[in-house]
């Protein structure tokens, strides 16, 4: 059914049509153009399906979205508005093989991550042993020395991680970067799930995929077993900044789904290092807070003064072991981007094996001879600044203009510890119904997991999509958009 | 529930009552303007100001359309329909996740309303049409609430802002009216009203949606200033009556008692309870000597009310709250 022609071109079957090929993994053809294996259903379910009839399963998900009100806020508009999930129809296939690796690759890693914190914060025995610069540890922003000798339950302090996974060309997974302090947009996985049952029950029927059902339960037990075992019947909130905030959505469908209350900072209060939430019954005491605001806003009276988001006296009550936060406060340090690259060398020293997920290569413009090659090839790479996220305060060499690499040049000589960079990746491309034909798009995937008593990954991620042609950029605050992904039971 | 919750939902619902009820003032008045002239509109609107609670001012106000912009449209007034339905909308919006999808989309249409019509549009229009519009918006939101939300502790919050501030609003309006227009010594029978008086009572009872209903009650040629106090003060079965409203004020701040446990909500239900029962007791023949200081009376106990409720259930103080843990753990 393939025909191939010498523009290189696709000439597959109508709805695929205007499919092309570049040098980045496709995740759903080979390089012969077949369908993979686990995607042969799809391709074959899709050629059947009029494109008028995508066209209408894409409104009528769409206005699943909108009547949800599921919603994410767009900045650098003229309006920051809450705009409409973007929801891409295809699903993003993943075999077993493929999420077993995955599953103890992210194990491995977090399991590697919370033990680099509670020695940084400890006895520090990896920097002592040079493995990491301490100078680098202690000059991140997000470095808690207020977490010196504090003792954290269950030794977890990412309790809630996101890591951001890429395919490389080769079509193996790599780990783009890790998320340890507020990761977000797990709502939005389980969302377009719950749609893509809604909408196309067939296609699900057909295949046999893994559910993910009971990420509010799995997260639930996660906070619970934070909870002090002197404290029988916990109490857990969701603190959240408010409903001005980016991802508020996911912070009331989470409260909702665990059943917790959903409270932010102005309704607790700290008295003799006890956490309590005002409520119409009295003050009734806090035991786990699962916080959804950073650390700088967390405690006026430690960190930002100025911040009314948080509540004073929070980090004493959290010193004091009265109150469990997840994630602990100082856990930013270990999602540094300049720590990322030292990784390999984290996993080998505290689990004594090599990573089963590897890095992308990383260079750290804090050292000369590295610093020089990054600013002689800025056209060529992907520069980061090591504390933020969301896609932002990042250039992408082959698509910037002189200024804005100039710009960063001058950003890089003034503060070369704040900024990484990294060989431009071809993100690998899936399959995107656009304007009644199907177009690949890149992608990557979250995959969220949970580390509390034991670590539990649920079967799936999300699969964020760069929607305009030829963009890079999946994030949501930017305007990317999501798929529903599929883990299979084989 | 969140103190803080309770306090959206509460101050949602007054905002929505103060909606409707002025939509419905503003509603009758331009009405009644039509079969007076025009060098009459000045006390009217000083009426309407003060009925509104909104301080009279010395400018004089132009004409019905600006004193129309003003309570309908102009959000630096707190007591405008825009203001009030903005407000509501806020409130609404910050606990969004504890009223119903449908309850929010509700609010948030007749929100829309509002803010996509101007003051031409709605002059130029039909203005009963608009505020038709609000009143209907609002009394909508009210039945979803009632078939959509659990008439749980939230529900109860609800019904206390909606029925508080009915009470105040219907007595500050009678107050205003009866200033006006009632002379109680001049006999100790029924007053005669001659035909302009007639239609301001008429209008009185339209303010309060209960024209008709007052009519099943007495007869529709017994406008009287004293019946008309008996029947939006004490009647029983008139849902727009203050002892009504006190009664469900009351039902409410029980019901809040019982699902929160707490043992200090002795002052606000002791307060509620004596507006009801006074309410209850008390006979027209009684006041009518003094309507004024009874009816200022009422409001003073709907604030002291609203106080109690803040105190007893958003604002305690923290050592008042720790002492009660304290001796309330088993």
């Amino acid at each position: 059914m393939v025909i191939s022609d010498t523009s290189g071109q696709s000439a597959l079957p109508p709805p695929f049509a205007h499919y092309d090929f570049a040098n980045s993994y496709d995740e759903m053809f080979d390089v012969h153009k077949h369908p993979r294996p686990a995607y042969q259903k799809l391709f074959h379910s899709l050629l059947e399906i009029p494109a008028e009839m995508l066209h209408q399963l894409q409104q009528d998900a769409d206005l699943i979205f909108l009547n949800q009100g599921i919603t994410f806020t767009v900045y650098g508009n003229d309006e920051g508005t809450e705009r409409i999930w973007p929801y891409d129809l295809l699903p993003r296939i993943i075999t077993a093989q493929e999420w077993d690796i995955l599953e103890r690759g992210l194990t491995q890693r977090i399991t590697a991550l919370n033990l680099f914190l509670k020695d940084i914060y400890h006895d520090e025995h990896i920097l002592r042993d040079k493995v990491v610069p301490r100078a680098l540890v202690y000059s991140c922003h997000h470095y808690r020395h207020q977490m010196r000798g504090v003792n954290v339950p269950l030794n977890s302090y990412v309790s809630i991680g996101g890591t951001d996974l890429v395919r490389l060309p080769d079509g193996q997974f790599a780990v783009l970067e890790d998320n340890l302090r507020v990761p977000s947009g797990v709502s939005y996985m389980l969302a377009n799930r719950e749609v893509m049952k809604r909408i196309l029950p067939s296609f699900f029927v057909s295949h046999a995929v893994r559910s993910i059902e009971h990420y509010g339960q799995a997260l639930l037990n996660t906070l619970i077993s934070l909870a002090s075992p002197a404290r029988p019947n916990p109490t857990i909130v969701l603190l959240t900044p408010g409903v001005y905030n980016a991802a508020y959505f996911e912070h009331t469908f989470l409260a909702r789904q665990m059943g917790i209350e959903l409270v932010e900072g102005r309704d607790l209060l700290a008295h003799d290092n006890i956490i309590y939430m005002r409520t119409t019954g009295g003050l009734r005491r806090v035991d786990v807070i699962y916080r959804r605001i950073d650390d700088d806003y967390l405690d006026p009276l430690i960190f930002k003064s100025h911040s009314s988001l948080g509540v004073p006296g929070l980090l004493n009550a959290y010193r004091a072991g009265n109150v469990a936060l997840a994630n602990a406060i100082g856990s930013g340090v270990a999602d540094d981007k300049a720590i990322y690259a030292y990784l390999p060398k984290i996993i080998r020293y505290y689990l004594n094996e090599d990573p089963i997920l590897p890095n992308i290569e990383t260079y750290l413009v804090s050292d000369d001879l590295q610093r020089r090659y990054v600013l002689e090839n800025l056209d060529k790479l992907v520069v980061k600044a090591v504390g933020e996220s969301g896609g932002y305060g990042m250039l992408i060499g082959p698509y910037s203009t002189a200024e804005q690499r100039e710009e960063f040049r001058q950003r890089i000589i003034a503060d070369p510890r704040n900024y990484i960079a990294q060989p431009t990746l071809a993100l690998s491309r899936a399959p995107c119904f656009l304007e009644n034909h199907i177009e690949p798009r890149h992608v990557d995937l979250r995959p969220f997991i949970l580390h509390g008593d034991q670590v539990t990954i649920v079967p799936s991620g999300l699969t964020r999509v760069a929607l305009q042609r030829g963009s890079l950029v999946v994030n949501s605050s930017q305007g990317g958009g999501s798929k529903d992904t599929w883990v299979l039971y084989e | 529930m969140l103190s803080r919750v309770a306090d959206n939902l509460y101050w949602m619902s007054r905002y929505l009552e103060r909606a409707e009820h002025t939509a419905r003032l503003i509603d009758v008045s331009l009405h009644q303007m039509l079969d007076h002239r025009m060098q009459e509109e000045q006390p009217r609107w000083q009426r309407l100001r003060a009925s509104l609670s909104t301080p009279a001012t010395n400018d004089k106000v132009d004409s019905s359309y600006s004193i129309t912009e003003l309570f309908t449209f102009e959000t630096s007034t707190t007591t405008s329909i825009g203001y009030a339905i903005a407000a509501a909308r806020e409130n609404a919006r910050q606990v969004r996740e504890q009223i119903s999808s449908e309850m929010w989309e509700q609010i948030n249409r007749l929100y829309l309303q509002i803010k996509q019509t101007s003051i031409d549009e709605l002059w130029f229009a039909q203005p009963h049409a608009f505020f038709s519009n609000v009143k209907e918006g609002v009394q909508l939101f009210r039945g979803i609430t009632d078939a959509t939300m659990n008439h749980s502790e939230g529900w109860h919050f609800i019904r206390v802002g909606n029925f508080i501030e009915r009470a105040s609003a219907t007595s500050t309006l009678l107050d205003v009216h009866y200033q006006t227009f009632f002379e109680s010594e001049q006999s100790d029978h029924q007053t005669a009203i001659d035909h302009l008086n007639y239609q301001d009572w008429v209008g009185l009872l339209r303010s309060c949606a209960s024209f008709e209903a007052y009519c099943k009650v007495y007869t529709a040629a017994s406008i009287q200033p004293e019946r008309i106090a008996e029947f939006l003060l004490f009647n029983a079965e008139s849902p727009r009556s203050i002892y009504f409203a006190a009664g469900m004020s009351q039902t409410a701040l029980q019901s809040i008692a019982r699902a929160t446990h707490i043992r200090r909500h002795g002052r606000v239900e002791r307060l509620a309870g004596r507006l009801r029962a006074g309410l209850e007791y008390d006979q027209v023949e009684d006041i009518t000597q003094d309507i004024h200081a009874y009816l200022e009376n009422i409001q003073r106990q709907c604030s002291q009310i609203h106080n109690a409720i803040y105190q007893t259930y958003m604002v305690y103080p923290i050592d008042v709250a720790l002492r009660e843990r304290a001796s309330g753990r088993a």
